[in-house]
């Protein structure tokens, strides 16, 4: 058995939502093992975000801005990752939103958003990989693998959340689907979901401060006190323990799990 | 990242074959201690000259001598890391027509209070560690768990019961604030020694593998080291935050209708 340094040695991955949180650590653990990567977000392409980010990732990591809810963007990505690369072997549908709020106050203009964000960008970054994906899967065992970032809040309910729990439950299941439709096709694609719990990223902080600022809460500090306390580990998560996951999926060593969630919550869902 | 597990030390339960001798070995290969426990002690030897792993002869379901093995690979490593609950049996199993309670006393003996007392006696293990109580056990569950067999009934019974054992040792383990994570995996078909015995002894061997190859989306059988993959992560502290979980590695056998 051999057991390499670089597990991902060359692999082509794509990240959406690459800048911040769990897609940037992806980033970072995949070029780690050895892959070339390439980013999408929404920041400008010259924007200080950008460039500071893809200055500290460095060579072999690419950006490009792009809107996941837009078909024309992924259309674009994947001809760049196609134009420069040639293949891809991981993809990782990581860009998404949360929205929280009484459902009788929820416009449908803003349910409309979450859903084009969180499930739309799934089902159009696989659309557009697919076809490079199952082209080059074969090259390594187990193949190519899809990662689609669902949430705790795809698996069970939580008071104010319902629009994001039925875009998470969305990504769960599309998640199935597309697994067994790649293995009885035989295309060598796997696809799985992670299930973060309440893990340390700029989204989590951001909805933080809107609850606070809703009056939920005094300051963010309290609901993070609130959130560990129901947490059997007794921490939130961070990024690079979803980066792991998301790695251990690109790797060989995941080469019989596809249709698979995998839930990395401290245990909040075993309670 | 190739020696993820140096340092640690590793309990497997139904060590000497299948699942158990593969866990064995990758676990050994990250860098980890592996002490095994079973009952083949030929394949054991076989094993150990080839992995450097200790075995012990042992039967989880033997309360009493969980102490001693317990003690002695405390005494003799002075720590215990990991623990892979992954003896289990079928045998004497049938439907609920049919099982005999000696049938279902015999799997409920081995595949339930087996992993309670595995689980029970590494958390006891693991509470002495050096740094404080920490580490990583994982439950060998089933696919079957969720998906029962009409003509196992204890073997579906009592994998879906650890799966409930797992959940409930996490919790316990989070509110006592040891850094204790418990996890259960459910494998789908596994090409083990056992599948190919089976299939071999058909009149068809070929109609045989062809059944069980079909029986997941993925049209082939876990190979051993799959398993064993599973195994070595969840092990890691790289799956820190982990627990109270239960992962399949079914070849999408679960995830939904294979349809037409």
């Amino acid at each position: 058995m051999e057991l390499t340094a670089q597990r991902l040695k060359g692999r082509v991955a794509f990240v959406s939502g690459g800048l911040r949180g769990i897609g940037l650590a992806c980033a970072v653990r995949f070029l780690a093992e050895g892959a070339e990567v390439v980013l999408s977000d929404l920041d400008a392409e010259d924007s200080d975000t950008a460039r500071a980010t893809m200055e500290q990732l460095g060579q072999p990591a690419s950006y490009i801005c792009a809107n996941v809810a837009r078909e024309e963007d992924w259309a674009r990505a994947a001809a760049l990752v196609q134009e420069r690369h040639g293949k891809c072997h991981v993809l990782v549908n990581n860009a998404g939103t949360d929205l929280t709020g009484p459902v009788e106050e929820i416009t449908l203009e803003s349910w409309r958003r979450i859903m084009s964000i969180n499930v739309d960008g799934v089902f159009l970054g696989t659309k557009h990989f697919v076809p490079m994906m199952a082209a080059c899967g074969g090259e390594f065992r187990g193949g190519a693998s899809i990662i689609n970032v669902s949430s705790i809040m795809g698996l069970v309910g939580m008071n104010e959340v319902s629009a994001y729990n039925a875009s998470k439950g969305a990504v769960r299941l599309f998640t199935k689907g597309i697994a067994i439709e790649f293995a009885q096709k035989k295309m060598p694609i796997r696809a799985n979901s992670l299930h973060p719990g309440f893990v340390e990223t700029p989204l989590l902080k951001a909805g933080f401060q809107r609850w606070v600022d809703q009056g939920f809460a005094e300051k963010p500090d309290d609901l993070v006190a609130g959130v560990v306390g129901a947490t059997p580990i007794g921490r939130l998560a961070q990024p690079d323990e979803l980066a792991a996951a998301a790695f251990f999926l690109a790797s060989e060593d995941s080469s019989y799990m596809t249709g698979a969630e995998l839930v990395i919550d401290g245990g909040w869902t075993a309670q | 990242m190739s020696k993820r597990l140096e340092g640690k030390v590793a309990l497997v339960t139904g060590g000497t074959t299948g699942i158990g001798a593969a866990t064995v070995a990758r676990l050994s290969a990250e860098g980890a201690k592996v002490w095994f426990t079973g009952s083949k002690e030929e394949a054991a030897a076989a094993l150990m000259a080839e992995t450097g792993a200790v075995f012990r002869k042992h039967r989880v379901q033997d309360a009493s001598a969980w102490g001693p093995l317990i003690d002695e690979l405390l005494a003799t490593e002075g720590r215990l890391d990991i623990a892979f609950a992954n003896a289990g049996t079928e045998s004497g199993d049938a439907s609920i027509e049919d099982v005999s309670i000696e049938g279902w006393d015999g799997v409920v003996a081995v595949n339930q209070t087996g992993v309670m007392l595995t689980v029970q006696h590494a958390i006891k293990a693991m509470k002495r560690n050096p740094g404080g109580p920490a580490g990583s056990i994982i439950i060998n569950s089933s696919m079957n768990a969720t998906r029962p067999l009409g003509n196992y009934v204890t073997y579906s019974v009592t994998k879906a019961a650890v799966c409930a054992l797992a959940k409930s040792a996490a919790v316990h383990c989070g509110q006592r604030g040891y850094r204790i994570r418990v996890n259960a995996i459910l494998p789908g078909v596994v090409e083990t020694p056992l599948i190919q015995q089976i299939m071999n002894a058909q009149p068809d061997p070929a109609a045989a593998r062809a059944m069980y190859e079909g029986m997941a989306p993925l049209g082939r059988m876990a190979q051993l080291n799959e398993v064993a993959g599973l195994v070595a992560y969840l092990s890691s502290d790289e799956a820190g935050f982990i627990s109270g979980a239960e992962y399949a590695i079914d070849g999408a056998t679960t995830a939904g209708m294979m349809g037409v």
